[in-house]
Order: C-alpha cells, then sequence, then structure tokens
C-alpha cells in the first residue's frame, strides 16, 4: 500500500495485467506516441500520460499508437477481441464516441446476443469524461448513461485511486465489454492504493458514508462531492448515507433500495446532462420499488441540459457542487413529511 | 485465364456455389409465403465471389461479412441447415435464433456475422487481422463489403488502418451495381482500385460471374496477407438477381436485366461451360451434386419450419452478458 494518484493506479493496473496475460493489448491515439516521429520513442504515454511507460516494458506490438481513425480502431479491437485477444482501447475523449458509436453499441455490444451466446468479447474502452477542465462542449461531456442504455455493455466509474485500480482489473479480466469512464480532473487525486494486483466486483456498491437521514448515490467524481456534502451537513446534525455504485451497469439497485428504505429520503448526484440520466434512472426505479418508504420527494442534482461551457464563470456554475447537493439534502429535509410504511 | 484448381477445388467450388444458389432461391420461394419473418437480402448471382475468395481460406482464417451474408457464410463453412433455421427463427438456428438473416454467424469457424450496418465489417476484419499478426496464428481476414460500403468512412478508415498496421487482410468489394436502389455508376466516385492505389495497396478488378478469375485474384491476395505483405483490395464486379431486399420490385432496373445476367453470366453455367470444354469435370457429376444439393435445401427447410421457436420464458433474456 502506498499513496499513488488516479494516473499512476491505471496506469500500475495496465502494467499489472499486460505483464500477468500475454493476450491483454493497448490501442489507441499516441498510447505512446512518438510512432513515425524523429523525437522521443514514448513520447507522451497517452494525452494525459497514463499509458506513459506500457510500450518500452510491452514493445509496439501490443502498445499499437493508432492514426486519428476511432471507427477503426475501436472496430479493430472489438475484432480483435471476439478473435481472441484482451484489448484495451483508448478513446481519448468520451465525446469523441460520435465518430465510433456504432462499432461500440451495434457491433461489440451485441454479438453476444445477436449469435446466440457464442461469442465473448473482452473488450475494454478506457476514456476520459467530465467538465471542469476548460475543455469546453465537446471534450468535456459525462455520457455514461448513453452506454449505460445499451444492452450487452457494461459501465464502470471510479471515484478514487483505490476504486480505478481495482475496477480496471476487473474490466481487463471480465469477457463482457467494459466501458470504463476516468474524469479528467482526478488523473492528479491521490489516495492509497495496494501495490498488488487486486479486483473490484461489478455490481456491487461502496458506502462511503453512513447515515441514518438521508441517501446520497453519486457516481464518479460526485462520489467525493458527495462526501464533503455529507460531511458538512453532519455538522448540522444531518447524518447521510453516500452510495458509489462504481458500475452503472450492472447497477447495484438492492443496496440504493436498502439504503433508501433505512433512511427514507434519497438525493441522487450526476454530473451527466439532466435528462435520462442515471438521476432519472435512479428516481424511477425508487418510485417504482421504494415508494412506500419515501418520508419526501426524490431531489437530482445535474448540471442545466446545456452543452458544457467553456468560460470559467459558466462552467463552474454548470457543475454540480458540494453546497448544491448540501442544498438538495436540506430540501429533502425540510420537505412536508409523509406518513410512511 | 487459366483453371488453376485441382479436381477436388473444381468439385468443392461447385458444390459451394450450388448449395449458396440453391440456398438463396429456397429462401426467395418460402419468403413469398410469408412464413419467414423481418427481411432477407439474397446472394443469388453473387457466388462466385465468396466461393473464390473462401476456397483459399481455411477455420484460422476470420470473414466479416455483409447484410448479404448467406453466401459469405455458407462458403465459409457454416451449416446450411443450421443458417436455414436460424432464418426462420428457430431455437435450432445456428444463433439459437437471436440474430435472423441478418446476424448470422459462427465464430468458431471464423464467420464473425452477416452485419446489419453497411460499412461495419471493415473495422471488425482488421481486428481479427490483428489477433492473428499478434498471436502469429498465420491466419488472414477478409473484410466483404459492397460499393455501399465502399463509401462508408469505416471501410476508408479501415483500409488505411490495415495499411498501416500492415495488417494481413483482404477487402472484397463486391460491388453489384447497386447500392439498395442508387446505381454503383453513380454513387461510387473515381474507382476502388484507384482507391487503393490511395493506399498504397495493391488492387485489382474481377469479373465476379467467373469464379475462376476471383480464385485467382484472391489467391494472389491471400499469399501476400499470409506471407507479411499487408492488405490488398479485390474489387468483384457483377449483379444481383434479387432486389436490395426480398419484396424489392427492382423498379431501378431494367426489365430484362436479370433474365439477360441470368442467360448469359450466370457464375454456375459459366462454370459448368468452363470445365466441360476442358474436360475437367462431366455434366453428370454435375448433376449429381445439383440433386444432392436440393436433397440438403428440401431437407433442410423441412427441418426449419418443425424445428421450435425459442422460449420467451428461458430464452429471451440469455445471451446477452457472459456474467452480469
Amino acid at each position: 500500500m502506498s499513496k499513488k494518484s488516479f494516473r499512476q493506479a491505471i496506469n500500475e493496473a495496465m502494467h499489472q495485467e499486460m505483464e500477468r496475460d500475454p493476450n491483454v493489448i493497448l490501442m489507441g491515439e499516441d498510447v505512446a506516441g512518438g510512432m513515425g516521429a524523429p523525437g522521443e520513442e514514448d513520447a507522451w504515454g497517452g494525452v494525459l500520460g497514463v499509458t506513459k511507460g506500457l510500450v518500452g516494458t510491452y514493445g509496439r506490438e501490443r502498445v499499437l499508437d493508432t492514426p486519428i481513425t476511432e471507427s477503426a480502431f475501436v472496430g479493430a479491437a472489438a475484432g480483435s477481441a471476439i478473435t481472441g485477444l484482451r484489448p484495451i482501447v483508448e478513446l481519448m475523449f468520451v465525446d469523441f464516441m460520435g465518430v465510433c458509436f456504432d462499432q461500440i453499441f451495434n457491433q461489440a455490444a451485441k454479438f453476444r446476443y445477436m449469435f446466440g451466446g457464442k461469442a465473448k468479447t473482452p473488450l475494454v474502452v478506457r476514456t476520459m469524461y467530465g467538465a471542469g477542465f476548460r475543455a469546453a462542449s465537446q471534450h468535456s461531456q459525462s455520457l455514461y448513461p448513453v452506454f449505460t442504455h445499451i444492452p450487452g455493455l457494461k459501465v464502470a466509474i471510479p471515484s478514487s485511486p483505490y476504486e480505478a485500480k481495482g475496477l480496471l482489473i476487473s474490466a481487463i479480466r471480465d469477457d463482457d465489454p467494459v466501458i470504463f469512464f476516468e474524469n479528467k480532473m482526478m488523473y492528479d487525486d491521490e489516495g492509497e492504493v495496494p501495490d498488488e494486483a487486486y479486483t473490484i466486483p461489478f455490481g456491487e456498491a461502496n458506502l462511503t458514508r453512513e447515515g441514518k437521514d438521508v441517501t446520497i448515490v453519486a457516481f464518479g467524481r460526485m462520489v467525493n462531492l458527495a462526501n464533503q456534502a455529507a460531511d458538512a451537513l453532519a455538522k448540522e446534525g444531518i447524518s447521510c448515507t453516500v452510495v458509489d455504485p462504481r458500475t452503472t451497469s450492472p447497477l447495484d439497485l438492492d443496496t440504493i433500495l436498502e439504503c433508501v428504505e433505512d433512511t427514507g429520503r434519497l438525493v441522487v448526484v450526476d454530473e451527466a446532462s439532466p435528462r435520462c440520466n442515471m438521476a432519472t434512472d435512479i428516481a424511477a426505479q425508487v418510485a417504482q420499488d421504494a415508494f412506500a418508504h419515501l418520508k419526501a420527494p426524490v431531489r437530482m442534482v445535474a448540471p442545466p441540459h446545456t452543452p458544457v461551457p467553456f468560460s470559467p464563470s459558466l462552467e463552474d456554475a454548470y457543475l454540480p457542487t458540494a453546497a448544491k447537493i448540501q442544498e438538495a439534502v436540506r430540501m429533502t429535509m425540510n420537505a412536508a413529511q409523509r406518513e410512511v410504511a | 485465364m487459366s483453371l488453376q484448381m485441382s479436381r477436388e477445388e473444381l468439385l468443392h467450388t461447385y458444390k459451394t456455389m450450388r448449395t449458396i444458389r440453391e440456398f438463396e432461391e429456397r429462401v426467395h420461394t418460402e419468403f413469398a409465403t410469408g412464413e419467414i419473418p423481418g427481411f432477407a437480402h439474397l446472394y443469388a448471382g453473387e457466388e462466385a465471389s465468396a466461393v473464390g475468395v473462401c476456397l483459399h481460406l481455411d477455420e484460422k482464417d476470420s470473414i466479416a461479412s455483409t447484410h448479404r451474408g448467406h453466401g459469405h457464410c455458407i462458403a465459409k463453412g457454416c451449416d446450411p441447415k443450421a443458417m436455414m433455421a436460424e432464418i426462420y427463427g428457430r431455437k435450432t438456428g445456428l444463433c439459437g435464433g437471436k440474430g435472423g438473416s441478418m446476424h448470422i454467424a459462427d465464430v468458431a469457424k471464423g464467420m464473425l456475422g452477416a452485419n446489419g450496418i453497411v460499412g461495419g465489417g471493415a473495422p471488425l476484419a482488421c481486428g481479427a487481422a490483428l489477433t492473428a499478426k499478434t498471436l502469429k496464428t498465420g491466419g488472414v481476414a477478409v473484410a466483404f463489403g459492397g460499393d455501399g460500403a465502399s463509401n462508408q468512412g469505416t471501410t476508408a478508415e479501415s483500409m488505411n488502418l490495415a495499411k498501416v498496421w500492415n495488417l494481413p487482410l483482404i477487402f472484397v468489394l463486391e460491388d453489384n451495381g447497386y447500392a439498395e436502389a442508387t446505381a454503383s455508376a453513380w454513387s461510387v466516385s473515381g474507382t476502388p482500385v484507384k482507391r487503393a492505389a490511395g493506399y498504397d495497396m495493391p488492387g485489382v478488378q474481377v469479373d465476379g460471374h467467373d469464379v475462376f478469375a476471383v480464385a485467382e485474384a484472391a489467391r494472389e491476395a491471400v499469399e501476400r496477407a499470409r506471407s507479411g505483405g499487408g492488405p490488398s483490395l479485390i474489387h468483384v464486379v457483377f449483379s444481383r438477381y434479387y432486389g436490395h431486399f426480398e419484396g424489392d420490385a427492382m423498379t431501378y432496373r431494367e426489365k430484362d436485366e436479370v433474365e439477360n445476367l441470368r442467360r448469359t453470366r450466370d457464375c454456375l453455367n459459366l462454370f459448368r461451360e468452363r470445365v466441360g470444354e476442358a474436360k475437367l469435370l462431366d455434366a453428370g457429376e454435375l448433376d449429381a451434386i445439383d440433386a444432392e444439393i436440393k436433397t440438403l435445401i428440401d431437407e433442410a427447410v423441412a427441418e426449419a419450419k418443425a424445428a421450435d421457436m425459442p422460449d420467451p420464458l428461458r430464452d429471451l433474456e440469455t445471451d446477452v452478458y457472459v456474467r452480469y
């Protein structure tokens, strides 16, 4: 165990899995960098340095720089996955799904079902998401609900360096296609991470705070904001449970329902656009399955229904914050009390 | 063009082309009865392409196919009976009735699926070729695609990637003259061979009614790929006998176009003439194959019709994930 950044945790997971299994390969734009160029061999290690050092250990045959051609290389990763490799493909920004989505949702996601269970597609698409980087509308989106919507895909969203390493190793060892969402604001976040390889199972939520008044469900970087909000609210005498589902597909609905049954109040925090996102999905499922336990209406904390803006003043206003989460929690506490079962 | 095939290859070629033809003619007839669900795109008239190419492939080689995929499946060794059952949506189908005509696949045989998305297969074929190259299996991959797919970005991207990565891959561009109801003469700018040249990739155009011409071009391209020489393109020019889909009245074609093709340019008739003239196989042998295949397809249809449908309670929600 030692302190590592989110970036190091992800890098270490790939290192250890590539060492463990020779069929694991990595491809993407500049995952090494410098291919065919006159300068350094491992020039970038990905645009934010996450894959640095892998090419030196595993060589150009397993760490493949690609042209800027997402449809071809994401599709090639899918094709290599059903024929025996275990590719990790880096889709630099999830916003670029627009130029390769067919290969993910019509091809990789559906092979197993369309082919009657006779194919497996051990594909990992690592991709950056999230606002706050002043990267504007085409490099900042939180598109995990789109992938969660597709049967056949799994979706993981780590909330810390520890979670990132364990979930990525699980993703690489998984025989189904996994879309792995890395929040670009978190690469330098540090935390305790075991040196050895370990897995964190998909579909098993983690409770980062336990309380009796309100359940807060949050994803990815929002988990940290939810924790901050919970700690501040504790000083006001409001005690919160914070649920990090870790994966949106599969989703650990059972744990969410149990927590709602205990607290009777729910706030869902989602960095994705507010329509048809994880917050609306969870709110609907809780309304269906735990309505009798709700003491107050469910509150959703999400950005407004706009593209992600560029100007810092607008982007800061766009994102959920710990203060907004606290306000939503107080609203559930102050709502007219329902008699509950 | 010489007939460079062993007697065994000649028989295999004829039999496989005949199987595809008989299969497709029967799907055409049976579709009209309304018993086949969904839609089907038939390969009749194009048999020489799938068979001429797949003649050089074995089970370590992979192909990615198209919406017009029945011929590729049969040529790559898929079981016609299981295919017919799949088209009927039966539990005994090659994909348990979950894929249908447009998604027939047999990954164990290197058949990576027909494909409902025009241009969807080329990137997948790049991946299969990458697996062969990385694991050093000696295998190659073939990306079948039509004139329609040739205009998709995925095809262009895959040609570039295949060349940049030096993949053991063959692009077989099956130009049957029409992308749906639009002529390839209008929709394809330039020529596929020139496009290949633009990627510094060898490319040839062949007469797709002549299985010997296709086989010759494919032999060269497959050998190049196997020996590390990288990707090639084969532009196969021919026509289809039926519409884009079953039920298409083909009002965009000339009235006697298909009739003339069947009379003068049919790949099976041309094969019979050529091997007859060269005294390589006699008509009796070929007639016997025709009879054998007719029986096979009769049985395939009868067995498919008699087979169970998938069970909604047991089968609807299975096979989405390996584990969830």
